[in-house]
């Protein structure tokens, strides 16, 4: 595989994996939360560092989705506590993990396989010599085996609890009283964006997850009043994402990891304006017709 | 220079450096602190992260387009992309169906994509003195200058009329906007207005936090804030007080270790601030909770043993009847263990007397049992008549109101009731001897 | 009686105390449902109605007392009690459809890795028509208007099959027809033996729906057949604010507790 077809599949596996999961964010109007629990993996995965001294993958995973999970809940216990409004608890708890996340990278920089640059653009560009060595054997960009890893949980995930996934994200009240956990299945979507968010990090860095969590879903919202189309339809847009974003990156000579949020961000642009025409076409259709 | 050194130096604000940077990063602090507060309260925290965000391209641009790293351009473009920002997110809104937090989600990490390739461009393309704009991500409070510290000052201080001069606008548009509209308050060119002023507040602030933790100088200090008071006046004060706390350690970290962003120090001092606040705050402070539980877990307990003796003293007609601890937890059905601390702090408040090792009630004590077991049979007789529930369950909730029941509420239910003689369960309820009519 | 049902009573709350943020917004709320009735729940805003309705279907937690449904607990016999939220408490902009809706009745008795099948969306049909919306299925019901809505939050609630029928304004901000249309539904439903309790706003129309009429204003101020409870003097208790010592009473626990 040619380094530059390497980069292009991380590249979508990550869009495509974080904007099917980000879809539910959005759906649920949780799309913040999904900036949160990206930025607050941040102290989870340099202290997987320290601990296991080396870039070992699972720990990393592990280290990384328990902090997003530790993000969601403290955020609910302190809005619970009814002190802070909901919102506001949201943004002092992640920008607090963040931050101590930030000062363990620039203290322990050299113990630690991270830089200020990774922690916010990633490094999808090495993806090629990032190699997976079990044993000796060069499986290829390690990279690729977690995105894909990951993304594959997040199909099966969602098709095995596409009807739990569905009403507790549509109508929660109605969930619990016909005695579906759905505080379980908050929790378990929360895992799934945590993991996404810590498998995507290393390629696309923090604050452009963000952009692949919420713009996929975001945008295929705008396109369809059909839950599955919608879902396949963050597919496709992150894929045009990727794509767009590492030819874009290289005509601009920039950050690939920037330019497929700059990308998203003319893909969403565009499917808001036909979207805001066609409801203004309705409505003066409605009007005549009325 | 070791650690003691350098902190002297710092504190001695000797050096202009010094001076400068402190400077710089107290201003930072407050206009961000006070802007917060009404952020805060219009429950729009998370704008702040979103306009911080959307700065960053402002500031590539502005680098752009004048050539130049002069503060001014830069702050200048990067109000503009945060203004833009907010209208985005507003048109977001406005035109779809995509909710408040997906628009903003949307809005940060776009603009914040473009200022990354912006500014990853300038790097690429060699101009080498872009190398001063990477501190705009996580703040480098070291390298505020003296002419950064005037722009500052002139900006927070027209930040700070403007907050007081429009005070009870901004008041009741956070609290009540439809009925501000209703007094004619033009609500939109306040809103616009208050925009404004968060945006001005987000970007002077960019310098020692960065664009990517801004967002915590915009919540924090007004959540910490909160804490300790319900007053906006007092609020919007203490918020600039514990931003410019927080700017000053910050510039403190920076001067011992020049080469650490300072962004995350500032915002670690703000989160412990917040932190100590919502523990400590007097009256909604956890601690303070905390502290109301356990004193009205005792005043219970001590309610419970006056009642029980007084009930004992009612049913039997004797008074001076003594009970030692474990003689009294037998008889009235109490732990012997909880009585303990219970017995000595009733003796120190007089309610009970210490004869011959046994306790009994004083002539006080025997006022306070009648009068919690007359709260208890008000309760009961009221809520028998006015909810109309039967006999057998009123005991459980009177139960738990005779310790709640104030004098002044004693005096009313007496009142409405006409002084019952008797509870729903035919009890006799005593009343202080001397309102006994003659 | 079915399988489940420990005796004849279709809801029984017991001394039910329930609060909101510590304080307590019903305050020993004692009664019976009557079998086969169209009951309505009447009070001023605030006065604790759909936290009544939420706390008999264990969405909240009760400070003291329980609920029995037929005889057992919510969690055991949650089939037969069928729920009709408020309308605002969902969002209609979800990409779904009306059949999509009433098919998510059946969720709780499918198994966890089951899908809706055949049997289950022929079940929502029937529901869809019984509410004259049959031909709507496969609208999205970002297009519904508020009385479709409603009725569309009806056939969902029918397709539970429960006995019991728990409905939270189900007229607020419906069109007079649908207002009549689901009347009738709810009557008919009544007739086959099933329990309705009904939050309303709406006091003109009381005495023409409702077979027995229950009063709520933090406490039960009347519980009875409409004709003895639907008094000018228990509706003047309900709604006149009077027990201003319990809601004080109330303020002071929920600052202690």
């Amino acid at each position: 595989m040619s380094p530059d077809l390497i980069v292009i599949l991380t590249a979508v596996l990550a869009a495509c994996g974080c904007g099917l999961i980000g879809s539910f964010l959005v759906l649920r109007k949780n799309a913040m939360l999904g900036d949160a629990i990206s930025h607050a993996v941040l102290p989870g995965l340099v202290l997987a560092f320290l601990v296991t001294a080396g870039r070992n993958v699972v720990p990393m995973l592990i280290g990384a989705t328990v902090m997003g999970l530790l993000t969601a809940w403290l955020t609910e216990a302190l809005s619970g506590t009814r002190r802070v409004y909901a919102d506001a608890a949201l943004g002092v708890v992640f920008t607090l993990l963040f931050a101590v996340g930030v000062i363990l990278v620039s203290l322990y920089a050299d113990q630690v396989d991270l830089d200020q640059d990774c922690v916010l653009y990633g490094e999808i560009a090495y993806t090629p010599w990032n190699s997976l060595v079990i044993g000796g054997v060069n499986y290829g960009p390690r990279p690729l085996w977690v995105l894909g890893g990951v993304f594959l949980a997040n199909v099966l995930f969602i098709t095995l609890f596409y009807k739990q996934l569905k009403i507790c994200s549509f109508d929660p009240q109605l969930a619990r009283s016909l005695g579906i956990n759905e505080r379980l299945w908050h929790y378990l979507l929360m895992g799934m964006v945590a993991l996404s968010v810590v498998a995507a990090f290393e390629s696309v860095g923090a604050i452009l997850v963000v952009a692949m969590l919420i713009i996929p879903g975001a945008t295929a919202f705008l396109l369809t009043h059909r839950l599955f189309t919608m879902l396949g339809l963050s597919l496709l847009i992150g894929a045009v994402c990727a794509l767009g974003g590492f030819y874009g990156a290289s005509w601009l000579d920039a950050s690939i990891s920037g330019t497929m949020t700059v990308v998203g961000g003319i893909v969403f642009g565009l499917a808001l304006a036909y979207n805001a025409m066609r409801r203004h076409l309705a409505q003066r259709l409605a009007l005549r017709t009325g | 220079m070791d650690f003691w050194d350098l902190t002297l130096r710092f504190f001695a604000l000797g050096d202009v450096n010094v001076r400068n940077v402190v400077a710089g990063s107290m201003l930072l602090g407050c206009s961000a602190g006070c802007l917060s507060t009404f952020v805060y309260l219009q429950r729009q925290s998370l704008i702040g992260d979103a306009l911080a965000h959307a700065a960053l391209p402002g500031v590539g641009l502005a680098f752009l387009v004048a050539g130049s790293r002069e503060l001014g351009f830069l702050l200048a473009g990067a109000a503009l992309t945060a203004w833009l920002a907010a209208l985005v997110v507003n048109l977001i809104v406005r035109t779809s169906a995509i909710k408040l937090d997906a628009a903003l989600g949307i809005v940060l990490s776009v603009f914040f994509g473009a200022g990354v390739v912006i500014l990853t461009h300038i790097q690429k393309s060699g101009a080498g003195n872009q190398a001063g704009l990477d501190r705009f991500l996580f703040g480098q409070a070291a390298a505020i200058s003296g002419r950064d510290v005037r722009l500052l000052l002139v900006v927070t201080g027209l930040l700070l009329l403007a907050v007081a001069a429009g005070f009870s606008r901004f008041k009741i548009l956070s609290f009540d906007r439809g009925f501000a509209q209703t007094l004619g308050v033009p609500v939109g060119r306040w809103q616009f207005l208050l925009t404004t002023m968060v945006v001005a507040a987000v970007v002077i602030g960019l310098q020692a936090v960065g664009v990517v933790l801004m967002a915590a100088m915009m919540i924090t200090p007004a959540a910490s804030a909160r804490q300790w008071t319900d007053r906006l006046w007092l609020m919007t004060l203490l918020a600039s007080l514990f931003g410019m706390i927080a700017g000053l350690i910050g510039a403190y970290v920076s001067f011992l270790a020049p080469r650490l962003p300072t962004g995350p120090w500032i915002v670690v001092v703000v989160s412990l601030i917040f932190g100590v606040s919502v523990l400590l705050a007097p009256r909604r402070g956890l601690l303070s909770r905390m502290v109301g539980f356990i004193r009205q877990r005792r005043a219970t307990m001590q309610d419970h043993i006056l009642k029980a003796l007084y009930r004992a003293g009612m049913a039997s007609g004797v008074w001076d009847r003594g009970y030692d601890r474990v003689g009294m937890a037998t008889a009235f059905g109490f732990l012997p263990g909880d009585l303990r601390p219970a017995l000595g702090r009733l003796r120190r408040r007089g309610y009970l007397e210490l004869v011959n090792g046994a306790y009994r009630l004083s002539a006080e004590g025997r006022e306070e049992g009648a009068r919690v077991l007359r709260l208890h049979r008000l309760w009961e007789v009221y809520l028998s008549r006015y909810l109309e529930l039967p006999a057998d369950h009123v005991h459980r909730d009177a139960h738990e109101m005779e310790h709640i029941l104030t004098p002044e509420m004693e005096a009313r239910l007496e009142e409405l009731l006409e002084r019952p003689e008797f509870d729903p369960h035919a009890q006799k309820i005593p009343y202080p001897e001397r309102r006994e009519p003659a | 009686m079915k399988p489940g049902m420990k005796n004849e009573t279709p809801v029984e709350v017991h001394d039910l105390t329930v609060a909101y943020h510590r304080k307590p917004v019903l305050w020993d709320i004692d009664f019976a449902l009557p079998e086969g009735r169209l009951i309505g729940l009447l009070g001023p805003n605030g006065a604790g109605k759909s936290t009544l309705i939420k706390a008999i279907m264990g969405l909240l937690p009760p400070l003291s007392g329980y609920v029995r449904v037929y005889g057992e607990t919510f969690e055991k016999n949650r089939e037969l009690v069928g729920y009709v939220p408020q309308r605002e408490s969902v969002d209609w902009d979800f990409p779904v459809n009306v059949l999509d809706v009433v098919t998510m009745g059946r969720y709780g008795r499918l198994p966890l890795l089951a899908r809706p099948g055949k049997k289950e969306k022929e079940l929502a049909m029937r529901s869809l028509a019984k509410v004259g919306m049959a031909e709507l299925a496969g609208r999205q019901i970002s297009q519904l208007s508020g009385g479709q809505q409603q009725r569309v939050f009806l056939a969902r609630a029918l397709a539970q099959e429960a006995r019991i029928y728990l409905m939270d304004e189900p007229f607020a901000g419906v069109d007079a027809a649908t207002e009549k249309a689901i009347v009738v539904i709810l009557k008919e439903l009544r007739d086959r033996g099933n329990t309705v309790f009904v939050v309303h706003h709406d006091l003109q129309t009381v005495r023409e729906y409702f077979d027995w009429v229950m009063l709520l204003n933090l406490r039960l101020v009347k519980f009875g057949p409409t004709a003895e409870a639907f008094t000018s003097e228990n509706i003047q208790n309900a709604y006149g604010g009077q027990l201003i010592i319990l809601s004080e009473a109330a303020e002071k626990l929920g600052q202690h507790r």
